[in-house]
């Protein structure tokens, strides 16, 4: 894993705020991490915790309105990719920065050809004419392992299966040979072994390509496999970010420690009920002036009610944000 | 997709002649009667003869069985006779005669027919090149002040019923402004300029009228058909990869956005053959409408019965029109 040096990515205080009828919601709330280049970056946190907001947001990609980014910055290539044009940007998207959505069934286009879909980003960002875009599609899906290619590049998504549209939607993604990969819960519609094969296809692109990734997921078991650094989020913002083994090892947010216990074990006793964490992630209304989790929180005290705990230092590349010290049981010195 | 049409075209068959039995019973049994409108001197034994003349003594089958010979057969013969110059259909093979009249309904039918294309087809066509830019923008800016506009607009041009708009217009541009002729001139012809300018002068409001009622329609359409594609997700993709928003919407979007509104657009085609019979009406323009009102009113049963079909002909095989544009535009759907 590489560590010091430019990240090539590097994003502070994010806030993004959607304006509703009912109110407005804080979705992300000053979000900062970075990206080191070739790095496998997890983000995990259930549904609605910030996780596919904040990389929408970096990219300009969230439908504005509702969405309003209010606050941050995000550093690529030298420039902030919230103050430059939006042309700019569709420079930078598809062709620097690629994206791999969840859903591969509705996520391509019905009415145009694979070949046709692939062939875009190659055409409007490399510049390519009509017969190289399509020498470089072939090569594109046999990249990403989909047989017989030259011949399926004429076919229309409903004629692939689940996880083949999701090699589809890689190849897209890699099409211009991205600095940085943002892959939003790329195997959660896909069933387990389609799941395994997807996985393994990213792990060997990665480093053929050598782009950095970033993996959002709320499968902990596929961040341990591949991520190097996890980062988790709860309420809009990051309250823990570890290496992935010291993550795993010493958990340090309550939060985080009751993620990991949801997970079944396939060894040992049955358990027989599986373990979860009471209560509702919340719904902000207003920038957090407390720690978004304590309502669900065991180790809750006075304080998490007064102020948002800041994210410390906890080990070599680790920091949390909580106040509570699990390690001594007793609350953190901050 | 080939043999998908050939076996639609032989269903259209038995459905069609269903439908002219219907239309004949319908229009048979109406309590019309075509001496109605002579004096009322004439005795009543010659109003018998007169009907027994018309063939109406015969039993319903006999006449229907006749008009169906008459209309697949005789019909067509005297029309490539015409066309050609040949001789094929005999003297003994009667053309289907309006009552009204004497002349055959289908000569009719061609000293009408140019009259409603260029007045109602024009109106389709100017309604359709209206209606989908609208229905793109509405959608596209929802809520937005063009937006309300369009709705605004659009919900008008649905709800106020086109004699409505049609006399609004008259008073308006006919009488006060001194603009627009009220009465549509059909024996008008283009010879330079100044008749070119006439020509469109009186079709600007009948234009206008139908366009409206027609664009409201359409528009509606394309709007919803654009704002349940702009949500989906493969719209996300397509900014993804940093296309411009011009492709994203022109391309990406509007493309899924036609299937269902070239459906309508095309359904809607038959009506421009049926002429727009009120608006018809309002602008004395003498087409297809005008001539079936008439004739409705005449007890004319072989041209109400003979247009009737043909409108009938026309939407059996606009339906066809659209199922394969449909299969056409959505690669989802193949016919075989």
């Amino acid at each position: 894993m590489p560590d010091g040096g430019a990240p090539v990515l590097d994003v502070k205080g994010l806030q993004t705020v959607f304006r509703t009828r009912s109110g407005e919601v804080h979705a992300v709330n000053s979000v900062s991490f970075q990206l080191q280049p070739g790095e496998l970056l997890g983000v995990v946190g259930e549904s609605g915790s910030g996780k596919s907001v904040t990389m929408m947001s970096l990219i300009g990609l969230l439908p504005s309105p509702p969405a309003e980014v209010r606050a941050g910055t995000v550093t690529f290539g030298g420039a902030d990719l919230l103050k430059v044009r939006e042309k700019q940007l569709r420079d930078i998207r598809g062709a620097r920065i690629g994206f791999v959505f969840q859903d591969p069934m509705t996520s391509l286009n019905p009415v145009f050809t694979v070949g046709y879909q692939l062939a875009e980003p190659l055409r409007k960002h490399m510049g390519m004419d009509k017969a190289a875009a399509r020498r470089r599609a072939v090569e594109l899906l046999e990249l990403v392992g989909i047989p017989d290619a030259a011949r399926r590049l004429d076919d229309y998504p409903h004629q692939f299966s689940g996880g083949m549209r999701q090699r589809v939607m890689i190849a897209i993604a890699l099409a211009c040979e991205p600095e940085v990969l943002i892959a939003d819960e790329p195997t959660t519609a896909l069933d387990v072994t389609i799941q395994a094969q997807i996985i393994e296809l990213m792990k060997e692109l990665r480093q053929r390509l050598g782009m950095a990734v970033i993996w959002i997921t709320h499968d902990l078991g596929v961040i341990a496999g591949i991520a190097d650094r996890v980062m988790v989020m709860y309420g809009g913002q990051v309250v823990e970010q570890a290496p992935v083994k010291d993550l795993f090892a010493t958990p340090q947010h309550p939060y985080t420690r009751a993620l990991l216990q949801t997970v079944p074990h396939v060894t040992g006793a049955r358990a027989d009920r599986l373990n979860v964490i009471e209560g509702q992630p919340p719904v902000l209304s207003a920038p957090p002036r407390a720690c978004p989790f304590r309502a669900r929180c065991s180790h809750a005290f006075a304080r998490c009610g007064q102020q948002n705990p800041p994210r410390v230092p906890v080990g070599p590349g680790h920091d949390a944000a909580c106040f509570w010290n699990p390690e001594t049981g007793a609350p953190r010195d901050v | 997709m080939f043999t998908y049409t050939i076996r639609r075209l032989l269903i259209a068959i038995p459905t069609l002649l269903f439908i002219s039995l219907i239309i004949f019973m319908v229009v048979t049994l109406a309590p019309s009667d075509p001496t109605a409108n002579l004096p009322l001197s004439i005795p009543s034994e010659v109003r018998a003869q007169i009907r027994a003349s018309l063939g109406l003594d015969e039993p319903i089958w006999v006449r229907y069985l006749l008009w169906l010979r008459q209309f697949f057969w005789y019909e067509p013969l005297h029309m490539l006779d015409s066309a050609f110059g040949w001789s094929l259909a005999t003297p003994d093979m009667q053309r289907i005669l309006s009552w009204q009249t004497r002349s055959p309904v289908a000569d009719l039918i061609v000293q009408r027919m140019p009259q409603t294309l260029w007045v109602v087809g024009t109106s389709y066509v100017v309604g359709v090149l209206i209606a989908l830019p609208i229905g793109i923008i509405s959608a596209y800016r929802q809520y937005s002040w063009f937006d309300q506009v369009g709705t605004f607009v659009s919900m008008v041009g649905f709800s106020v019923p086109t004699f409505f708009t049609g006399v609004l217009l008259i008073v308006v541009f006919s009488v006060q402004l001194g603009w627009f002729p009220s009465i549509y001139d059909t024996t008008h012809q283009v010879r330079d300029f100044g008749s070119f300018l006439f020509q469109v002068k009186q079709m600007i409001m009948p234009v206008a009228v139908l366009a409206l009622y027609n664009a409201a329609q359409i528009s509606r359409f394309m709007r919803a058909s654009m704002l349940d594609n702009l949500n989906q997700d493969y719209v996300r993709t397509a900014r993804a990869k940093g296309m411009s928003e011009r492709v994203v919407v022109l391309v990406h979007v509007l493309r899924n956005s036609m299937i269902p509104v070239v459906t309508v657009i095309a359904l809607g085609v038959p009506t421009v053959f049926g002429g727009a019979i009120i608006t018809e009406q309002v602008f004395k323009v003498n087409g297809l409408g005008q001539l079936l009102i008439i004739a409705i009113q005449g007890g004319d049963v072989p041209t109400v019965q003979t247009l009737t079909f043909i409108f009938a002909v026309l939407i059996v095989l606009f339906n066809l029109i659209a199922d394969i544009l449909y299969g056409l535009l959505d690669p989802r759907i193949r016919y075989d």
